[in-house]
């Protein structure tokens, strides 16, 4: 690995961050990523986090027209309330905060926790789950679906409409509007390796796969031999689009795991879209590339959302963050 | 009810910060076992959290070190809230500080308030993480200690039988999670392959509660 010491991973990439982003404010000891000039008049601030490793999910997508502030804690594991509530006080200008947050245990505990001392605070805080991933079947007997890559269009739409001015309601709405439209599908070609650990988190032999992964390093549900980019864009769009049964245009995000390279991606893309076309789906914009990923994860994952008209505007509307740039 | 008139208050905040300095020890040792029971089923950094969590709160209570049991406690579940993360620190965190809230400012307790003041933190967990018993959590050994704790006080033993029953029955319990599918948590995606090993946050509850009984082990014997 390209660390000092692992205990240091999550520091020394927020020094990094800080040097590169000069239009971002980065307390690399509190563990705050704020928006150069927050709070902005009349603004609801879009707050975010989660653990490391999903880079550039939460911190690249800071800047105009997504997030506002951004909260990263360890590697895969959820901030601390201090962080959030340092985060929602610098981006409040008195129109409120919505925090996104990603259902896991760790994510939602903390979370509850930072919006109740921000309350006290005085700051006017919203809520909304993302939870989108159909490989959690039976969400009555565990922690529920995981959010994993519909993150990005939440963070994205939610974005793209307070930076328009509107008030909190109607950004959380949107926010929850475009969680309920959004599922997603991973799978991965090889396990990850965390910092503390050292070496992969589970055992995935060579010629065999995931299916149903999540963002963590934590394995799926089912594993097969290997499978061609063909059949996995199959049984993910079979997944997705059954779940969600869309019945207009959707956003697709083609998403890599972190070590799949473009090259791959892109053919990949290609097999969605086929397979998007045989389930009579049309697909309105498509994102093709590394944005939620898990570490040195192989693999991709599948996300759709259904859009409408609004969607659609709020989608195109100008955003620059590091990771994500168009209409500026 | 449970109370036993002729308990001492043995337990005092000396006791529970020595308890807090020998816990930090021992998760130190673990972590890698808690990191390694952690990755078939979740995300391989239990230990590395745990560790992080009770360094900053033996840090934090050597600079300033409170005088009663239940500041400790509170003390300690507020490093941990701010410093650990994951799903492990606020229920920690919650765990610690309720029981350290329902101690209130008393000098010191007997085993028979501490043990309320565990289930009262017990109970906080439980409300925040919404975990039942064999779900494969922390729960599944923390309340069988409870009740191993209350019957040893109904034995009429005193605070060393009381915490000795108390961690028998975690180590117990943890490890009989590990036939259990998990209902909570991350571990709960892998479904029926959850199936065949030890949760990890079972396994550091029984740890906390297994140092206990060494600090009591060793305060009445010295």
């Amino acid at each position: 690995m390209l660390i000092n010491v692992p205990e240091n991973v999550v520091p020394d990439a927020l020094r990094g961050f800080a040097a590169v982003h000069t239009d971002l404010t980065v307390d690399v000891e509190r563990r705050v990523i704020v928006r150069r000039g927050a709070p902005y008049d009349g603004q609801v601030g879009l707050v975010s986090g989660g653990g490391s490793g999903h880079e550039p999910l939460h911190g690249g997508f800071v800047g105009r027209g997504m997030l506002t502030a951004a909260c990263p804690g360890e590697v895969f594991t959820s901030p601390v309330p201090d962080q959030m509530v340092r985060a929602a006080a610098a981006v409040d200008s008195g129109a409120g905060v919505l925090f996104i947050v990603k259902n896991y245990t760790g994510d939602v505990l903390n979370f509850d926790m930072a919006a109740e001392l921000a309350e006290d605070e005085g700051v006017q805080v919203a809520k909304v789950l993302v939870n989108d991933d159909v490989a959690v079947t039976d969400s009555l007997y565990t922690a529920g679906r995981r959010g994993t890559g519909a993150t990005l269009f939440v963070e994205k739409l939610a974005g793209a409409a307070a930076d328009e001015g509107a008030p909190l309601d109607r950004v959380a709405g949107i926010a929850r509007r475009v969680n309920e439209a959004s599922r997603s599908f991973g799978v991965a070609l090889s396990a990850c390796s965390t910092p503390a650990k050292g070496g992969p988190t589970f055992d995935l032999p060579e010629g065999e796969l995931e299916l149903g992964v999540g963002i963590h390093g934590e394995p799926g549900r089912e594993r097969r031999a290997m499978m061609t980019s063909g059949e996995i864009a199959d049984v993910s769009v079979d997944a997705v689009v059954d779940d969600l049964q869309p019945d207009a245009p959707v956003l697709l995000l083609v998403n890599g795991m972190g070590a799949t390279p473009l090259l791959e991606l892109y053919g990949f893309a290609a097999e969605v879209h086929r397979a998007m076309g045989a389930r009579k789906v049309s697909v309105a914009r498509t994102l093709v590339g590394n944005y939620v990923t898990s570490l040195d994860m192989a693999g991709a994952s599948v996300t759709i959302c259904q859009a409408d008209e609004e969607l659609l505007r709020l989608w195109d509307a100008p955003v620059s963050t590091p990771a994500l740039r168009w209409g500026c | 009810m449970n109370a036993v008139p002729d308990l001492p208050a043995d337990i005092d905040a000396a006791l529970l910060l020595r308890w807090l300095d020998a816990v930090t020890s021992v998760i130190e040792q673990e972590a890698d076992h808690l990191t390694q029971l952690d990755s078939p089923i979740g995300d391989a950094d239990h230990g590395a959290n745990m560790r992080r969590g009770f360094r900053a709160a033996r840090t934090a209570l050597e600079q300033e070190p409170p005088d009663t049991p239940g500041a400790v406690l509170v003390a300690i579940g507020r490093q941990l809230i701010s410093t650990v993360g994951g799903a492990s620190g606020p229920l920690y965190g919650t765990l610690l500080r309720r029981a350290g809230k329902a101690l209130g400012d008393a000098p010191a307790v007997t085993a028979a308030e501490l043990r309320d003041g565990l289930r009262a933190g017990v109970d906080g967990l439980v409300q925040l993480g919404g975990a039942k018993l064999e779900d494969k959590t922390m729960v599944d050994a923390l309340l069988p200690a409870l009740d191993a704790f209350t019957a040893a006080l109904d034995a009429g033993g005193g605070t060393e039988q009381a915490v000795t029953a108390a961690a028998s029955a975690a180590e117990e319990g943890a490890t009989a999670t590990t036939p259990l599918r998990a209902r909570k948590g991350r571990a709960s995606y892998l479904g029926d392959r959850s199936i065949g090993h030890q949760d990890p946050g079972a396994t550091s509850s029984a740890l906390l509660l297994t140092t206990l009984a060494d600090t009591v082990r060793k305060a009445s014997s010295s």
